[in-house]
């Protein structure tokens, strides 16, 4: 049992640091380092074109997309150097966060569906962040059931016509592409009439409107089809399997591993530390101690269990679903720790202007952003029955719209 | 990076479950919890052939000279199967404080016997309530013999050996506190067996009336050994915490896959199923924090007093976890005394309060965090 790298890991990893220290933005790691769940601001700069920048460079130099073959544009590394490169580009990494979806999700996707010649023009610009790529799945009537999705796709000619909104799209107002699950049959059940396709953000008919979020931010749209049309050969996957080529973009979800989740506690115990109670600093106070126990031990659980996942990585293993607990255990962590800082504030917690209030709002912003993250990519519950049937293998969910006829399925509750 | 056992340790975990598995079923559990023998003595037999208790024994001490982390698998077999013998307090407490204090002859003399299975030890540390704290202790040593009562200790009745705390000075130190190891055959000690909440494993008070004991390391450094015992013993009863919590949550996956209600198999049903899931989630973050608490302890890091609080705290959270509501998911018969899952829910609650309650490790794991960041 060790953390040591092995003579290969030690040398990609020396190799990846010195790149970093002569090429990575230096400028911003302080203010990246900082940043925290809801508050990811670069002062005087356009976080986007930072990014953009520091992904063009890594893409020149052969760091943008380890995992990918380097003639789509990454480098054929694997999954361990894909970790270490993830561990020494620490606070940088940040900076990768408009390009999760596109990398993590739609190339995956576009790799295994689209043709030789699809991949080798689009995968490249994608890996070197100069095109920016969205994933249009969620729906108003199709959150954590994405299948009862409504969007239609009807074949006229050699295109198809697309009708419908998508909702909760990440980045659809600087994206330039997007992968997109539309119903080309609502007269089977639903999960065997979707089809996937691939677009280009700017076709006409296509209408980006930014949400705006309990938490004041705007990070996702809604996206308005509106007779938009797109030629077959953008379609991914057979007609009507749409389902099939969705669990492949899905799969690859969960593949960041090592990457870390915000629980906030790093934040709590630098925070406790300072602050000064009545009888003292609040952290040597018996009930503050228990409270930031039991978060130590949850934030030290997750790490440790990430270690795990990437021994079995560095032993050429694929990791076990131990991993899947992270966004689940750290969702509901950052929010109680955030709402925790701010008991701790008394009456002073409830203002959150930079200049009132304490370490200029952060735990304020985390708490307000805080309820998202346990809805985003897979709900809490979503997340348990994951757990509870891949897992400990108990039975599935009763689906008593498994045999129905999409177009046959109740859309109302109480009428 | 390789944060995992070898392939030999985890071979050697396989057949400590097949030993277990066939020597140590529920029902020998039972016969000690019955109260119709003091400790399962074929089974503590039967470990002793196997190589297990003598596993991080130094070969020139009897032992199979392999190290912590070998018992630290043997601990987490122990604890699925709630081996009903002196195994924490034998091999994680009184072994581990002669290993880190002991002369050359008190070696000579306890280890080897250990090994072999037969000499039972036990720490005798607690005096009534409270946590570990130098304050508690109030037995006294005075020219080479000891005054004073403590409860409870653990296997107090069955030891052959015990190393007791006492009370060497006033000056409200931590230095007032020295380390005694006392033959229990030789006269000065009663013991009285008292009732627990987990009558699997004994708990006892011991009475000391002049009794001859020999000092166990040198006079006044009785707590910073003390405290060193107790994060040896913090990693290694937290293996067998989560290996109880892994057990607990397989019964209960097992039965909600059996049972059937309203139709169908209760583990269809949401509110079943997410409990499962968040037992799952306890006992993957408690294994995450072992192993790190093993890592420290095989290593002998300068991060083992925090690793070891950060173990303990995760494991005994899980295992109370997964035993109360192992006996959820089976309704009103893990209510019932015929049904194992209580033995779980004893054990988890005892395991807990053992090596100091969960709010003194709390407390602990903080200050440490803290001495470290100030470093």
């Amino acid at each position: 049992m060790n953390f040591d790298d092995t003579p290969q890991e030690a040398a990609f990893r020396a190799e990846a640091k010195a790149w970093i220290a002569a090429n990575a933005p230096k400028q911003y790691e302080e203010e990246l380092r900082k940043s925290s769940l809801g508050r990811t601001v670069l002062k005087g700069a356009n976080i986007l074109e930072v990014a953009k920048a520091w992904q063009k460079k890594k893409a020149d130099a052969g760091w943008a997309c380890l995992h990918w073959p380097k003639e789509y544009g990454g480098r054929g590394s694997s999954p361990i150097e894909r970790v270490i490169w993830q561990q020494e580009e620490g606070p940088f990494g940040k900076l990768s966060g408009m390009f999760i979806i596109g990398h993590g999700m739609c190339g995956p996707t576009m790799m295994a569906f689209a043709g030789e010649e699809q991949k080798r023009q689009y995968l490249p610009p994608l890996a070197s962040g100069e095109k920016i790529w969205c994933q249009l799945f969620s729906e108003p009537a199709g959150g954590s059931d994405v299948a009862g999705l409504r969007t239609r796709a009807e074949k006229n000619g050699g295109d198809w016509i697309i009708n419908g909104q998508k909702i909760w799209t990440s980045g659809a107002h600087y994206s330039d592409y997007g992968i997109l699950l539309t119903r080309t049959d609502p007269n089977v059940p639903k999960h065997k009439g979707l089809t996937m396709f691939f677009l280009d953000m700017k076709s006409k008919g296509v209408e980006v409107r930014p949400i705006k979020q309990a938490s004041g931010q705007s990070d996702f749209n809604e996206v308005y089809f509106t007779d938009v049309k797109i030629p077959d050969s953008q379609r991914l996957g057979e007609v009507n399997d749409g389902w099939n080529v969705s669990l492949t973009t899905l799969m690859n979800e969960r593949s960041a591993i090592g990457a870390g989740v915000s629980t906030g506690f790093p934040e709590l115990f630098e925070f406790c530390s300072n602050l000064m109670l009545e009888d003292g600093p609040a952290i040597d106070d018996p009930g503050v101690r228990s409270k930031l126990a039991n978060w130590a031990v949850k934030a030290s659980g997750l790490k440790y269990t990430s270690m795990r996942a990437i021994s079995a990585l560095s032993r050429g293993e694929r990791p076990g679903p131990e991993n899947s607990i992270g966004k689940l255990v750290a969702g509901s962590m950052v929010q109680d720790v955030a709402a925790y800082a701010l008991d701790l504030q008394g009456a002073a917690g409830v203002l959150s202007g930079p200049e009132d209030a304490e370490i200029a709002g952060k735990f304020q912003a985390m708490l307000l952003r805080a309820p998202g993250t346990r809805v985003e990519g897979g709900t809490d519950e979503i997340m348990r029955n994951i757990i509870a049937e891949r897992v400990l293998g108990l039975p599935g969910d009763i689906r008593v719209d498994k045999d129905v006829p999409f177009n046959k399925i109740p859309t109302k509750g109480r009428s | 990076m390789n944060f995992d056992f070898s392939d030999d340790q985890k071979q050697l975990r396989d057949e400590a479950r097949k030993f277990l598995a066939e020597k140590c079923p529920p029902k020998a559990v039972r016969t000690v919890l019955d109260g119709k023998e003091p400790y399962d003595r074929t089974l503590w037999k039967g470990l002793a052939e196997m190589g297990f208790l003598g596993v991080a024994i130094p070969e020139e001490f009897g032992g199979a000279g392999a190290g912590h982390l070998e018992l630290c698998v043997i601990a987490e077999e122990m604890g699925r199967a709630l081996a009903p013998v002196p195994l924490s307090s034998t091999v994680y407490l009184a072994a581990e404080a002669i290993l880190l204090a002991g002369s050359d002859a008190q070696k000579r003399k306890w280890l080897p016997a250990i090994a072999a299975g037969e000499a039972i030890g036990t720490l005798a540390l607690f005096e009534g309530k409270g946590n570990p704290s130098p304050q508690n202790v109030k037995l006294q040593a005075a020219g080479g013999t000891l005054n004073g009562v403590k409860k409870p200790v653990p296997d107090g009745a069955i030891a052959d050996f015990a190393v007791v705390a006492a009370r060497t000075g006033s000056s409200g130190r931590e230095s007032d506190i020295s380390l005694f190891l006392a033959d229990m055959k030789a006269g000065g000690v009663e013991a009285k067996t008292l009732t627990n909440i987990d009558p699997s494993r004994g708990q006892a008070e011991l009475t000391f009336k002049n009794c001859k004991a020999e000092p166990l390391g040198a006079a006044g450094e009785g707590w910073s050994i003390l405290s060193q015992v107790l994060d040896h013993a913090a990693v290694l009863m937290a293996f067998e915490q989560v290996g109880g919590a892994d057990r607990a949550l397989e019964m209960g996956r097992d039965y909600a896959l059996d049972r059937i209600a309203f139709g169908r198999p209760i583990g269809s049903f949401q509110a079943v199923k997410h409990m499962l899931a968040d037992m799952y989630v306890s006992a993957t973050l408690a294994r995450s924090n072992c192993y790190y608490g093993a890592w420290a302890l095989s290593t002998n890091a300068g991060e083992l007093p925090e690793a070891a609080a950060a173990a303990r705290i995760s494991a005994t959270q899980a295992f109370q976890h997964c035993a109360k509501n192992n006996i959820q998911v089976h309704g009103g018969m893990g209510f019932t005394w015929e049904f194992d899952c209580h033995m779980y829910y004893r054990r988890a609650n005892a395991t807990a309060l053992g090596l100091g309650s969960l709010s003194y490790w709390e407390d602990a794991l903080i200050a440490r965090m803290r001495k470290k960041n100030a470093a």
